[in-house]
C-alpha cells in the first residue's frame, strides 16, 4: 500500500468518526413529529400532556394503553396505531432525555 | 450538474482508488463548515434552521425570509370570527437569531443550482452546500377569472394570515345585520385542507351570535372535504340558520367573480355578496419556480426520505409547497418534515445513509368556542410516496359528549403553543 493511500485510509477513518460523532441518531425516526405537540423544551407552556423527562415504562404503558383503546383518548389512539412497538420504545427512551 | 451525494458504500468503493488529494477535495469531508440555507421562515422553514443547527452546531445555517415579524395561519380563522386577535398569532425571529443562526430579512430572487448560491433581492448572493427551500405558497392569479391582487383587497382571500385576516374580519364587522357572507373554496390541492370548513364555522358563530339576520354560504368547487361528516354534523346542530354549504354537483364550483359588482359567478347562477371571502387555486411559493423544482402542477416533487427535491440536487424542500403524497398542506406537516429533512441534511453532509422516517399529521379545527375536531395520520415512504400507515389515523369519533370536543378544543390550543414555543420561542 502507498503512502498515499494510507494516508487517504487514515484521513476516512478520521472523517467518520467525524460524522458519527456529529451526526448521531439523536431522534428516532417518529419521534421528530411528536415535539410537535409534545414539547422537547420545558419552556413551552401547553396543556397538552408533557413527556419530556418522563419515565420512559410510562410513556411506553400509556402508548400501548391507547394503541389498545383500553385507555380513551382524544387523538392519541389514532396515532399510537400507526407506530410499532420497537418506534414506541425509541420515542419512550428518547422522550426521559429530554429536560 | 454535480452529481447526488454517495451513500457510505458508494464512497468506500470510489475512495478506494482515490489519492489523498483528491478525498480531501471531497466538500463533506475539506470544509468544517457546511454551509446550509433555508428560504422561508415559516413553521417548515424556521423549524429546519433550528433543527439543523441543533443536531449539528458546526453547521453554517443561514435563514433567508423576507418579513421580520412571523403571522400564524392556524387560528388565524379565530382572529376572521372575532375571537382571537391578530398579534397573538405573531412571532419574531429574535430566539432563532439567538441559536447561532444568521438570518437575512431578504428576499430569494434567484437559485444557481450549478454554482450553488442563492442570489437575493437586496443584490447579493450567497453560497450553499445545501439548499432548503420552504417556500409555502403563492395564490395563482391567473387561477380564476376576475380574481386579481386588486380584487384581493375587496374579496379578501385571507389564505395567508396577516392583513389579509384583518380586512375579512373588519368587513364582517362593517356589514349590515342580513347581509349575505360568500366564501369560495378552491379544487384540491391547497394549504390546509379543513381550513375553508373551519373558517365557514366560524364566521357562522360571528353572525349567529353578532349579526342574526346574515347568512354564510359556501359555494365549493368540490364535493368532499375533510372532516366532512364532523363539520356538517356540527353545522347542522349549530348553525343551521346560518351556514349553506353548496357542493361541486349542487353547482358550487366558483367559474369567475366580479368585484365591482362584489358578484361570484358559477355555471348555474350569479350571487351577490355582502361580505366575499374567495380562496384561490394556489401552488407553491415562486422561488421554488425559478429554481426549476416545481413541476407541471405548480408544487414540487420530492423524495419522501431526503425530501431532497426529485428535479434539482442539492436543494431540499418542506411545507406547504410539497408534493407530501398523504401528508395533508399543514403546518403540523411542515414542522414534522423539517425535522426530518434536517436530519436527513445532517446525515448526507456527513456522508452518512439517510434514516427512513415515519411522520406524523395531527390537524385541529375549531367549530365553535369549545368544540374542536381532529383528523390525524401516521405516513412513512413506500415505493417513493409518503403513505399512511394502514389502520392508524382518521378523524374524531362521530358520536361522542360535548366533553370530547372540548378537550380536542383545549389541545387545540395546546397544539399552538407548543408548535409556536418551538419554533420561534
Amino acid at each position: 500500500m502507498s503512502a498515499a493511500r494510507i494516508l487517504a485510509a487514515v484521513a476516512f477513518a478520521v472523517a467518520c468518526a467525524a460524522a458519527a460523532l456529529s451526526a448521531a441518531p439523536e431522534l428516532p425516526p417518529g419521534a421528530s413529529s411528536c415535539t410537535g405537540c409534545h414539547a422537547a423544551s420545558a419552556k413551552v407552556d401547553t396543556a397538552v400532556p408533557r413527556l419530556a423527562g418522563r419515565k420512559a415504562a410510562d410513556i411506553v404503558s400509556q402508548m400501548q394503553a391507547f394503541k389498545t383503546g383500553e385507555k380513551p383518548s382524544t387523538v392519541m389512539g389514532r396515532i399510537a396505531k400507526g407506530l410499532t412497538d420497537a418506534e414506541i420504545e425509541a420515542i419512550a427512551a428518547w422522550y426521559t432525555q429530554q429536560r | 450538474m454535480t452529481s447526488r451525494p454517495m451513500s457510505r458504500r458508494a464512497f468506500l468503493a470510489s475512495s478506494a482508488g482515490a489519492t489523498a488529494g483528491a478525498l480531501l477535495a471531497a466538500p463533506a469531508l475539506a470544509q468544517a463548515a457546511p454551509r446550509v440555507i433555508v428560504v422561508g421562515g415559516g413553521f417548515a422553514g424556521a423549524t429546519a434552521a433550528r433543527a439543523l443547527k441543533k443536531a449539528d452546531p458546526r453547521i453554517a445555517v443561514t435563514l433567508v425570509e423576507g418579513s421580520r415579524t412571523f403571522t400564524a395561519c392556524p387560528f388565524s380563522n379565530l382572529v376572521i370570527g372575532g375571537l382571537r386577535d391578530l398579534p397573538s398569532q405573531q412571532f419574531g425571529y429574535e430566539k432563532v437569531a439567538a441559536d447561532g443562526i444568521q438570518i437575512v430579512f431578504a428576499r430569494a430572487t434567484g437559485v444557481d443550482p450549478q454554482g450553488r448560491t442563492v442570489a437575493l433581492d437586496a443584490g447579493s448572493s450567497l453560497a450553499y452546500d445545501r439548499l432548503v427551500l420552504a417556500p409555502g405558497i403563492d395564490l395563482r392569479w391567473d387561477g380564476l377569472p376576475g380574481y386579481t391582487e386588486a380584487a384581493a383587497e375587496r374579496m379578501p382571500h385571507a389564505w395567508k394570515a396577516g392583513p389579509q385576516t384583518l380586512l375579512l374580519r373588519r368587513q364582517l364587522e362593517a356589514m349590515e345585520d342580513g347581509g349575505v357572507v360568500i366564501m369560495a373554496a378552491p379544487a384540491n390541492p391547497f394549504r390546509c385542507p379543513p381550513g375553508p370548513y373551519e373558517r365557514a364555522s366560524l364566521i357562522a358563530h360571528y353572525l349567529k351570535t353578532r349579526k342574526p339576520k346574515s347568512k354564510l354560504i359556501v359555494l365549493d368547487a368540490k364535493d368532499q372535504f375533510s372532516k366532512q361528516r364532523l363539520f356538517q354534523s356540527a353545522w347542522k346542530e349549530l348553525y343551521p340558520d346560518h351556514l349553506e354549504w353548496v357542493g361541486l354537483s349542487q353547482g358550487g364550483k366558483v367559474a369567475s367573480v366580479d368585484p365591482a359588482e362584489m358578484m361570484l359567478v358559477t355555471d348555474f347562477g350569479r350571487h351577490k355578496a355582502a361580505v366575499a371571502n374567495v380562496i384561490p387555486p394556489q401552488k407553491a411559493g415562486l422561488i421554488a419556480e425559478i429554481a426549476g423544482v416545481g413541476d407541471r402542477t405548480g408544487w414540487c416533487p420530492i423524495d419522501p426520505v431526503t425530501f431532497e427535491s426529485k428535479l434539482v440536487p442539492n436543494i431540499h424542500l418542506i411545507g406547504d409547497a410539497i408534493i407530501a403524497g398523504g401528508m395533508p398542506k399543514s403546518a403540523f406537516s411542515a414542522n414534522a418534515q423539517a425535522k426530518v429533512c434536517a436530519d436527513a441534511v445532517v446525515r448526507l453532509l456527513a456522508g452518512q445513509p439517510p434514516a427512513e422516517p415515519r411522520l406524523i399529521n395531527t390537524c385541529y379545527s375549531i367549530v365553535a368556542p369549545n368544540y374542536g375536531i381532529t383528523v390525524a395520520g401516521v405516513y412513512r415512504p413506500v415505493d417513493g410516496v409518503l403513505t399512511e400507515v394502514p389502520g392508524s389515523g382518521g378523524v374524531s369519533p362521530a358520536d361522542v359528549p360535548r366533553s370530547f370536543r372540548a378537550q380536542e378544543a383545549l389541545f387545540a390550543e395546546g397544539w399552538f403553543n407548543t408548535i409556536t414555543g418551538e419554533v420561534f420561542g
